[in-house]
């Protein structure tokens, strides 16, 4: 799978290294690419985002009737990192996309989504947020629902340690048209750490009338008595962490598969843990 | 086996057990009987060292060893494990997967080799067959959404693949129903042994009926009052605990909770 183009060009690619990209960025949409599906076609995305530059890039993916998306982006930067990523996918009617994000490297990580779902489309989105020292780390999502009788559901987790900031920005606006919206937010955090900070914020902007939106937050530690009972079985206290802040982002995570970019969660976060 | 002298402790500042004397054999079992409130779960927790259950005085020697001197995780790998009264749920992490990261976190703390995955599943399937548990539940996550007596039973699926030295089991009974009970209990005997031992923590005979004690206690005002043999279960099944509460010099039952 082939990473999606970067539409607009930084400092990091050798071939614009002297260019004047103030000006290109000013005629450079003209020449954004698309991605596109044909009706019931299936897309895949496999992005993996490394490396301790800035990464920018928008891409646009749009995915014809009754077409499907499926994917993984991670981000995986090293400790200088920067990423701002966009992605703009549009589902036609009867479309669906399946995506995980894991947001979990660089110093400041971003990851934007702006999905527009068309009528009967559906969105399923897990999101993990990773990150200790001081990081921080956002997903950013704008779901648009502009047909009626399409889904939504964002299941996003962060497990934060050190002074690390993760923050779950989730805005949904249902259409005029978009009658029977069923649209649902789910945002949890666990803070290893004293000096970690979640924030969520979701924004419902509604204009249909026959609509279900429902968001739920909630920041909390590991579980005292889940680690006592982890213990009394043998388990070290270290590895009875791991395990549960592991547990706890699965909800994120059901659609990774298993493979190097689980694996890499996974055991990201038993570092986080055995970090402190 | 394991031998409490005078064992004290408080939670949050309020003390719960108070001077406990008690010792167990190998090969032993007993039963420890006590109204609600008067420490025994509280002595269960205080042996497997969960936290905020401070030790303000006595010991606890366990195979030799000075047992409150160790972490819960080195009591469990030296052979202590204790059956909740009330099972945790963990959602997100499997049974197996809890069972079989117990099972060679305690082998590789003792030095042992760990358990392959082909005799781990092995073992688990026997264990989950003979508590009648569908192994398929082994799958799901750590007690969610299992029934009162599932979580009993699968507690016991623990006992049986860590193979302990010393079982504490907090009212196991509780919840079963009248085949689960007999299935429980065939369990827990099957794990007598002259080099185990097992604490019953239990409100009711009918347990015993299944599961003969070599001893039973009586926990009350933090302490044990009264030891006897199985007959002792008898009487405070026909009598109650009043007699036993006057005779200790504790004026009622609601003293006798500590
Ligand atoms: N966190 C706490 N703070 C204060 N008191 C507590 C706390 N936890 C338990 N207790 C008290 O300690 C006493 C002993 O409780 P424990 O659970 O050991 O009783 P038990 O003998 O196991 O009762 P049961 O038969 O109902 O299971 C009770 O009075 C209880 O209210
Ligand atoms: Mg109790």
């Amino acid at each position: 799978m082939t990473a999606l183009p970067t539409l607009l060009p930084t400092r990091r690619d050798e071939a614009w290294r002297y260019a004047d990209l103030k000006t290109l960025g000013a005629i450079w949409p003209a020449r954004q690419q698309q991605v596109r599906s044909l009706a019931g076609a299936a897309l895949t995305l496999d992005d993996r985002i490394t490396g301790n530059g800035w990464t920018d890039e928008r891409i646009e993916i749009s995915v014809g009737e009754g077409g499907s998306l499926t994917g993984t982006i991670e981000q995986a930067m090293d400790a200088d990192g920067v990423t701002t990523q966009l992605y703009a996918i549009t589902l036609a009617a009867g479309a669906r996309a399946d995506l995980t994000l894991i947001n979990s490297g660089g110093r400041y990580g971003r990851l934007a989504l702006d999905i527009s779902l068309h009528e009967g489309a559906t969105l399923d989105l897990g999101g993990a947020i990773v990150g200790g020292s001081d990081q921080t780390l956002e997903i950013v999502t704008h779901v648009r629902h502009l047909g009626p009788n399409a889904t939504s559901r964002q299941t996003v987790r962060a497990v934060l340690g050190g002074t690390a900031v993760g923050s779950y920005l989730g805005q949904v606006a249902v259409a005029r048209a978009a009658q029977k919206t069923d649209a649902e937010q789910s945002f949890k955090a666990l803070l290893l750490d004293r000096g970690a900070t979640a924030n969520a914020k979701p924004e419902l902007e509604i204009f249909a009338d026959d609509v279900k939106c429902a968001h739920g937050a909630s920041v909390g530690e590991l579980d005292k008595l889940a680690l006592f009972y982890f213990e009394s079985r043998g388990i070290p206290p270290k590895q009875a962490e791991a395990l549960l802040a592991q547990a706890f982002v699965d909800d994120a995570i059901t659609r990774l598969p298993e493979g190097d970019a689980r694996a890499a969660l996974l055991a990201r976060l038993a570092s986080l843990v055995s970090a402190r | 086996m394991l031998t409490i002298e005078n064992l004290s402790a408080e939670i949050d500042g309020k003390t719960i057990l108070n001077g406990l004397t008690l010792s167990v054999g190998a090969g032993e079992v007993h039963a420890i009987m006590g109204p609600n409130g008067s420490g025994k779960s509280t002595l269960s927790y205080v042996l497997a060292g969960r936290a905020g259950y401070e030790v303000t005085g006595g010991s606890v020697t366990f195979m030799g060893k000075d047992l409150l001197a160790m972490a819960p995780h080195e009591r469990a790998a030296a052979g202590v494990f204790l059956g909740l009264q009330y099972p945790v749920e963990i959602p997100g992490v499997s049974n197996l997967l809890f069972l079989r990261t117990a099972l060679n976190a305690q082998r590789s703390s003792r030095g042992e080799a760990e358990a392959t995955g082909a005799e781990f599943m092995k073992a688990a399937k026997v264990a989950a067959a003979d508590m009648n548990l569908d192994f398929e539940m082994m799958k799901r996550s750590v007690n969610q959404g299992f029934s009162g007596g599932e979580k009993k039973r699968n507690e016991m699926i623990q006992m049986a693949l860590l193979a302990p030295k010393l079982a504490i089991l907090d009212e196991t009974d509780s919840g079963l129903d009248i085949d689960a009970l007999r299935v429980v209990s065939d369990g827990i005997n099957r794990m007598r042994s002259p080099d185990r031992a097992t604490l019953l923590i239990t409100h009711y005979q009918r347990l015993l009926d299944h599961v003969q004690p070599d001893r039973v206690h009586v926990l009350m005002g933090g302490r044990i009052v009264r030891s006897g043999g199985p007959e002792l279960a008898l009487q405070l099944e026909a009598e109650g605990y009043a007699g036993i509460a006057a005779e200790a010099g504790l004026s009622n039952i609601m003293d006798a909770a500590a």
